[in-house]
């Protein structure tokens, strides 16, 4: 009896001190996530995240910066979209970036952002990203995480199976998702079939300073070439692209270009066509298309237009194209880590198939056609398969890889990950997504050496995951840890616009080379104002330019006189800071632009038109010290034909004095 | 008697692993008395703090005060004035106030300085304005320092 009274009391005291364990491990029912989740992304406040996470913005147009595992975002970096935070498509400096051949353009759709690599393996130097739109190709520098780059892509028309990189870089691809006449003409939609071309666009990358040049350009059939992934290690040298409708239709897409059995993905040998092109073959072409580059010692963009390109059709370099049958109109297009597998998602195929470069390259040796298209070989089915996972979900659009034998497959129709084995083609795991998923992104899963550490799903749906915000919900992703068996879900967070395609890279590859600040003398910018005795206002006609430093905490000069109602003033202004994170923002009353926001050692300008005389304040918009409410000026407007002279002071002195 | 003590030891174990946390089991210590600031009287005698801690003089060099005017002008002019205070104080004759070691870690290491060197302290209870950091080098500092040896006071 004692020792059941014993008993008892030992069970209780236990069960007391379990119970009082605040947020113990015992999880019965917080969520779906245990506490160990929750561990798994927390990064302790002044931690640093493990990944960065390149997020396309989709509609938005740009590329968010996150932080893996926490989720957290840290900027939104504009590319195809001004955006008024950063002055960007605002200041006269990045007005340049956004210029087509159809004029400036303040927005586009981005999609692919796919990270430089060396040797097959991510070096952190540049981001790529395409508009899909109007179709352009984005580079951004992660030195700076700022857009240095766009070249518009001719010829073609929905840039969507872009900006893929081999792997050292040589190539950044951008292919066309709707075929077009080329050259463009006035021409019946229902004379599509024969006559619409689909333009692959090889730009070449300089290995040093990453500059963009466009190679050449391959005129294929009119189909809808969706995606493609290059080759790598054993394929390197070899591109891929999906297509579909290969039926040609020109309307009610969604029925007539669902009509055959397989389309095909596009092999193409580039090396074979860049020799090609390196010995004079291919055709040059007038065209217009701009060329925009942004100079971080000048601070400022220039747009050039070119006029002319090379074109190369197939039937020039016999044994460079070839077709791979594969069925259901094929979105996603994704090669293994060793080269040899080359996965395509048919949409709407009941099997994911996994087609062998090895027996590829035997086919083609051996002549295993089964006919051709426009003159282009179809290799045989059979003899190129290398196994296919079998009823692996509904809808499959993506694939990547986490280096360990493992691919993760999105399934958009039934809202899962699915996780295979490459080889044996058999389902190991499936974890379903909140909801309807697109791509998926493991850090380096696009290249020899992925990071196969977590598993970032990015969502098309998002219905009932967060607070509702009326019709329109934020967009959101996923993470998943993938490094077990079974896949866990970590963490649900929001991004912004649509993230179709992401690209992660561990940190330490590329923080220590964030820039800190732009140093003053290597500014050369045409307007900068290297110390605050060299600041002045000049007037030319009815263009006045003022030449203004901002340091914490005043404008210099402050106070401008001589201003006429009809000017066209500009503001060319240089922040003298040589410190991390003190940059200072500028506006002006009325003036119909957004706010510069100046980094240390940089000059931006922006344009104020005054219509009304009167004494108007301008003021610095970014919080810079204890005294940023005392940073602030005035500028006087006479009268047009006034007498009053052009001055500029600060504390009562010219500015220019001692 | 001895199941006892195993309930106890468990119970024990438990409760300590709950949060974790072993340094919360620290004795907390009384607070100590409040530090005494030591201000230094003699600010010729203050080196301040950061990476110069001796420096020895000789004649003035022309030539390296004459391009440390040209750095004092593109860096540190929009708050400093010779003749006058403006954002910070006035700068002729600084020499003689202060060691040529604070001048130099002044300007290579501000916000040390402000936040722990008295003197430094004192500058920005007056001023408002913390020195900002311009990221000169040892070298441009020094060729300022050169500098600051040719303005006396008025």
């Amino acid at each position: 009896m004692k020792t059941i009274f014993k008993s008892l009391f030992a069970i209780t005291v236990l069960s007391l001190v379990f119970s009082s364990c605040g947020n113990g491990g015992s999880d019965k029912k917080s969520g779906a996530l245990s506490s160990s989740a929750a561990e798994k992304v927390y990064v302790a406040p002044g931690e640093h995240d493990e990944f960065y996470a390149f997020v396309s913005g989709g509609f938005s147009g740009q590329l968010a910066v996150y932080g893996l595992p926490s989720g957290r975002l840290f900027k939104v970096i504009p590319v195809f979209s001004v955006d008024a935070e950063k002055a960007y498509g605002f200041n006269e400096e990045t007005k340049p970036m956004l210029n087509t051949s159809h004029g400036f353009i303040p927005w586009d759709d981005s999609h692919h952002p796919d990270i430089s690599q060396t040797a097959g393996e991510l070096d952190g130097r540049w981001v790529f990203i395409n508009g899909n739109n109007t179709p352009r190709i984005a580079k951004i520098d992660l030195t700076t995480f700022e857009t240095t780059e766009i070249i518009e892509i001719p010829n073609s028309a929905g840039n969507h199976s872009s900006s893929f990189v081999t792997e050292n870089t040589e190539y950044v691809v951008a292919g066309t998702r709707f075929s077009v006449p080329y050259p463009q003409k006035d021409m019946p939609i229902a004379e599509y079939k024969g006559n619409f071309k689909g333009a692959l666009t090889f730009i070449s990358v300089d290995p040093e300073d990453g500059g963009m040049d466009i190679k050449f350009q391959i005129m294929m059939p009119g189909f809808n070439y969706d995606l493609s992934h290059p080759g790598r290690g054993k394929s390197h040298g070899w591109f891929f692209f999906t297509t579909y409708n290969t039926e040609e239709a020109n309307s009610l897409l969604e029925v007539n270009a669902s009509q055959n059995d397989k389309d095909f993905i596009a092999a193409i040998n580039w090396k074979k066509i860049e020799e090609y092109v390196n010995n004079g073959g291919g055709t040059k072409a007038p065209t217009n298309y701009a060329h925009n580059v942004y100079d971080e010692h000048t601070h400022t963009a220039t747009s050039t237009m070119k006029d002319e390109i090379l074109i190369v059709n197939p039937s020039d370099v016999p044994g460079a194209i070839y077709f791979l049958p594969t069925p259901k109109s094929p979105h996603g297009c994704d090669v293994d880590p060793s080269g040899e597998y080359i996965i395509g998602s048919g949409k709407l195929a009941a099997e994911l198939t996994a087609h062998s470069f090895t027996k590829m390259l035997a086919a083609i040796e051996g002549e295993k056609f089964d006919g051709e298209a426009y003159g282009i070989p179809i290799l045989q089915y059979e003899e190129i398969l290398a196994g296919a996972v079998k009823q692996p979900g509904l809808g499959p659009l993506h694939t990547e890889f986490d280096g360990k034998g493992n691919a993760y497959t999105t399934f958009f129709i039934s809202s899962e990950v699915v996780k295979w084995k490459l080889g044996t083609w058999e389902v190991i795991d499936r974890k379903p997504t909140y909801y309807s998923v697109g791509h998926l992104m493991i850090p380096g899963g696009n290249s020899r050496k992925p990071f196969g550490k977590y598993v970032l799903a990015m969502n098309k749906i998002t219905k009932d995951r967060y607070l509702p915000t009326g019709p329109e919900v934020t967009q959101s992703a996923q993470l998943y840890d993938i490094t077990g068996e079974k896949m866990e879900l970590l963490l649900d967070f929001p991004t912004i616009g649509e993230p179709h395609y992401a690209a992660g890279i561990p940190a330490d590859i590329i923080k220590a080379n964030s820039k800190k600040f732009f140093k003053l003398e290597e500014n050369k910018h045409k307007y900068v104002t290297k110390s605050e005795a060299d600041a002045k206002v000049v007037r030319d006609g009815n263009e006045v330019h003022i030449y203004m430093t901002m340091i914490r905490s005043h404008f210099a000069p402050d106070n401008i006189e001589g201003i006429q109602v009809g000017d066209e003033v500009f503001f060319h202004v240089t922040n003298l800071e040589q410190d991390y994170d003190v940059p200072h923002g500028i506006s002006m009353i009325g003036a119909q632009t957004s706010e510069l926001l100046i980094m240390p050692g940089q000059t931006e300008t922006f344009k104020w038109y005054p219509k009304n005389v009167g004494v108007w304040p301008f003021y610095c918009t970014d919080f810079c010290s204890a005294l940023h409410q005392e940073m602030q000026g005035y500028v006087r407007v006479s009268p047009k034909g006034s007498s009053v002279p052009i001055t500029f002071t600060l504390d009562g002195d010219a500015v220019d004095a001692e | 008697m001895k199941l006892k003590v195993l309930v106890l030891a468990i119970a024990v174990a438990i409760m300590s692993s709950c949060g974790g946390d072993e340094k919360k089991k620290d004795k907390v210590e009384a607070p100590k008395e409040a530090e005494k600031e030591v201000v230094e009287l003699d600010p010729m005698k203050d080196k301040g703090i950061g990476p110069i801690s001796s420096i020895t003089l000789g004649e003035i060099d022309e030539a390296m005060a004459a391009e440390g005017k040209e750095v004092f002008k593109a860096k540190c002019s929009a708050c400093h004035k010779m003749s006058k205070r403006f954002v910070g104080p006035g700068l002729a004759g600084v020499t003689e106030r202060r060691t040529p070691e604070w001048i130099m870690n002044m300007i290579l290491n501000p916000e040390e300085m402000v936040e722990k060197n008295p003197a430094a302290k004192q500058l920005l209870a007056e001023y408002l304005s913390p020195m900002a950091n311009q990221s000169l080098t040892e070298k441009e500092a020094r060729l300022i320092l050169e500098y600051f040896r040719t303005v006396k006071a008025e």
